[in-house]
């Protein structure tokens, strides 16, 4: 059962130096209650898919539906069923966690007191308790990511789309953020979209990877299968996979010049 | 469902302008400035007007206090932007519309407060003016502060950088405040600066703001103060709107 399903979705910005094709046609389908790596290079697509995905950036080419609500006709319905995290986050730093919590419940027509009700539940839940009472400027890398999910919990959404949620984390909170993840799949039955650019966490944590470059789908499979397929054996790590996939190579090109001598 | 979403952005705003109460004085500071030591240099000149010099000026300086403040509000939303926040309220169900009013009434409120502030301080200074008048006269600043608002955070939206916004605003504020008269009356200029002045909206602002200081209500500068600054109110928030609902790179 698809939750996700995209048809030759497509974004071109108009710059000054002419128009960017920054997603040329994506086709993907996402299986509801799985977790998949959206992975690429620098540049390839993924952010811009996902504000696509995600209502912040109309489509220039194709259509795609979410959970059931197409996303040129019922953003209202895109934006009820999925949840969204940004690479920056998304809270005021001089505020305290708990104003947003609550606020953002209110956004998402709560009332008052569901949304003060809600705020301690998800604290719980991503084990803030304690810190609600703290500026989000205050919040470690760990503790800041783990209040943004919670933003994006608030209305227990059948999709979250995660956009590089464990950057500039230590490696303790990045592994409880993959514990969070795959809880989240296996109490909620929630469909995790993430992106990453450790290949580790896409390998332990992904059903299924699907690779873009250059804004187009290039690979897509179980991480099991695309080593398989692209880096020659089961065994391969999916760094070698990775850059087989994508045509980029470890070892510097033959016509390029040194970086530093 | 606007009504409620816009409660709860302006909501928000508000707590966080009174969160810096050393912000929300500081914006009085300029015309308080002007009223202080350029108030008292009209006081004997001949401004054309009825009424005392005080009823020129204390229009103009309103006026200025939201032209000038109103003109920067968008620089929080580039913070924000770089926050990330704006994009975390957007994919909610939230109304876009509501997104930019409970900014501009947060900011309508902040101005107005401001107003009475420096109309205090001008009344201390020598003012006389009628209280209805006087009511008129936030009642601009208010649509003002609305408008500009508006537009100032529209402009944020598109541009981004602090290092763009800064002096865009800057160039548009330095004229807009020179040509509409807001410190001296532009009948007493030369016919071309006149001319000139009334290709500037906020000009028939501070003209009707005058009037209502003098106690003239029912003047064509009033009529046409009050069409400007609704007419350009509806065109500023649809502007700002747009943006909003479409806002992508």
């Amino acid at each position: 059962m698809a939750i996700i399903s995209t048809a030759g979705l497509a974004r071109t910005f108009a710059t000054k130096r002419g128009p960017v094709e920054a997603v040329r046609g994506i086709d993907l389908t996402v299986r509801e209650g799985e977790i998949l790596g959206f992975l690429g290079p620098n540049g390839a697509g993924k952010t811009t898919t996902l504000r696509m995905l995600t209502t912040l950036l109309a489509p220039t080419g194709g259509a795609a539906t979410v959970a059931g609500h197409d996303l040129a006709t019922d953003p209202a319905g895109v934006r009820a069923a999925c949840g969204y995290v940004a690479q920056s986050g998304g809270v005021d730093t001089q505020i305290t966690a708990r104003e947003e919590l609550v606020t953002q419940g209110r956004l998402y027509r709560l009332s008052r007191a569901r949304a003060v009700e809600r705020a301690d539940e998800l604290a719980r839940d991503l084990d803030l308790t304690g810190l609600l009472d703290r500026k989000c400027g205050a919040l470690s890398g760990g503790q800041r990511r783990r209040l943004d999910i919670a933003m994006a919990l608030t209305h227990r959404p059948k999709v979250l789309f995660l956009d590089e949620p464990t950057t500039g984390l230590d490696p303790g909170s990045r592994a409880g953020l993959w514990d969070l993840v795959r809880r989240l799949r296996d109490e909620h039955g929630t469909t995790v979209f993430l992106t990453t650019h450790y290949l580790d966490e896409a390998d332990a944590l992904s059903d299924r990877l699907v690779v873009v470059d250059d804004g187009v789908v290039v690979a897509e499979g179980t991480p099991a299968a695309l080593k398989l397929e692209y880096g020659g054996s089961p065994d391969a790590s999916l760094q070698d996979t990775f850059l087989a996939v994508t045509g980029r190579s470890a070892a510097p090109a033959a016509d390029a010049a040194p970086v530093a001598v | 469902m606007l009504l409620h979403d816009t409660g709860l952005i302006y909501g928000r705003y508000l707590r966080q302008s009174l969160r810096s109460r050393f912000a929300l004085l500081f914006g009085v500071l300029m015309p308080l400035l002007y009223l202080l030591f350029f108030g008292p240099l009209l006081t004997d000149l001949p401004l054309g007007g009825r009424g005392s010099s005080w009823q020129v000026l204390v229009p103009g300086l309103l006026l200025q206090l939201g032209l000038f403040g109103a003109s920067f509000a968008g620089f929080s939303i580039i913070i924000e932007n770089s926050q990330g926040v704006v994009e975390r309220m957007r994919v909610t169900p939230v109304s876009r519309l509501a997104l930019l009013l409970g900014r501009v009434l947060r900011d309508a409120t902040v101005f107005a407060f401001q107003a009475v502030l420096l109309v205090l301080a001008a009344l201390v200074m020598g003012l006389r003016a009628p209280l209805p008048g006087v009511l008129i006269g936030f009642a601009f600043v208010a649509l003002l502060t609305v408008s500009l608002a508006s537009l100032s955070y529209a402009l944020a939206m598109k541009v981004r950088t602090p290092q763009e916004f800064g002096p865009t605003i800057n160039a548009l504020t330095m004229p807009s405040m020179l040509l509409s008269g807001l410190m001296l009356p532009m009948t007493l200029g030369p016919v071309w600066l006149d001319v000139l002045s009334h290709l500037m909206p906020f000009r028939y602002l501070v003209d009707a703001v005058r009037d209502a200081y003098v106690g003239s209500y029912a003047t064509a500068h009033m009529l046409y103060g009050v069409l400007v600054a609704l007419g350009f109110t509806a065109l500023a928030v649809t502007v700002g709107t747009r943006v909003f609902r479409t806002a992508g790179a």
